[in-house]
């Protein structure tokens, strides 16, 4: 019981900590370094919530692959160090924009709806659920996801010949 | 058993969201700005997946995850293609702050 708060708060503690970091850090191979670290916070999360197929795939596809892309667009586009000016000159708009949509979510949807006296229940229904089988057979049957799990590679695949050719020199 | 209620997952991916809002309005670098959108996708996934756990009545049920597992998609090729145009950016204005950025201005 304890051990699981102790995760969650640690998990929690380098998602947030991190993700407050990628913002301000004046650095941005630093930011994209706790990107990843963000990331990996989540991957956490997800254990926590018994998706480890998630878990493993936001690890490979999130910190190996789309991290990496970053730092090599950082590199690639030399902006990277000592940025001298870290915010626009709206920045406090952005702040308080960013704060109102937090207390606006706290105060007015989560805690009303699912808090101590909420109107829906706060704990699982289950305790066990689907685990990665099941993920596997609904991605490939006919009655599951299989029509949106091609589209999905479709998509994939020109979203990465779109970046080829947006990407490359023109001659 | 899972003992933590709900609603503490809810707070950090509404914290996650709310840091990639101010972190999209308010970075001038185009690259950090992405990064934003990165933050918001994930808190996203956690609220995805959090209301997939608390809600299910099966053990046959994946329909929350498959949609976390969709969102990794499109994540992957919205950060490729705005990678690739940021790229294209610097190397045809020699910047990537957004404010330099103005060719559609009138």
């Amino acid at each position: 019981m304890i051990a699981q708060y102790l995760a969650f708060g640690v998990f929690s503690l380098f998602t947030l900590g991190a993700g407050t970091m990628v913002v301000w850090s004046r650095n941005l191979v630093h930011s994209a370094l706790f990107l990843t670290l963000s990331l990996f916070g989540v991957a956490g999360l997800f254990v926590l919530l018994s998706a480890p197929f998630l878990a493993a795939i936001q690890i490979l596809v999130y910190i190996g692959a789309i991290g990496i892309l970053f730092v090599f667009a950082v590199m690639l586009t030399r902006s990277m160090t000592h940025i001298p000016d870290l915010f626009n000159a709206q920045w406090w708009v952005g702040a308080v924009a960013g704060g109102l949509l937090f207390v606006v979510l706290v105060g007015g949807v989560i805690w009303p709806v699912w808090g101590i006296n909420g109107t829906l229940p706060n704990v699982p229904q289950t305790e066990f659920v689907a685990a990665t089988r099941e993920i596997g057979i609904a991605l490939v049957s006919g009655d599951g996801y299989v029509l949106p799990f091609e589209v999905a590679s479709l998509l994939l695949t020109a979203a990465m010949v779109g970046a080829i050719v947006i990407a490359r020199e023109d001659d | 058993m899972l003992v933590i209620p709900l609603w503490m997952y809810l707070i950090v991916s509404a914290s996650l969201f709310s840091i990639g809002v101010f972190g999209v309005l308010a970075r001038r670098n185009a690259v950090a700005i992405l990064m934003g959108i990165e933050l918001m996708l994930n808190a996203v996934n956690i609220n995805l997946v959090a209301f997939w756990r608390y809600n299910t009545t099966s053990t046959t049920e994946v329909a929350g995850q498959i949609f976390a597992a969709f969102l990794f998609v499109v994540a992957a090729a919205e950060a490729a293609v705005g990678l690739a145009i940021v790229i294209s950016v610097y190397r045809n204005r020699s910047s990537v702050v957004v404010e330099d950025v103005d060719l559609l201005r009138w």
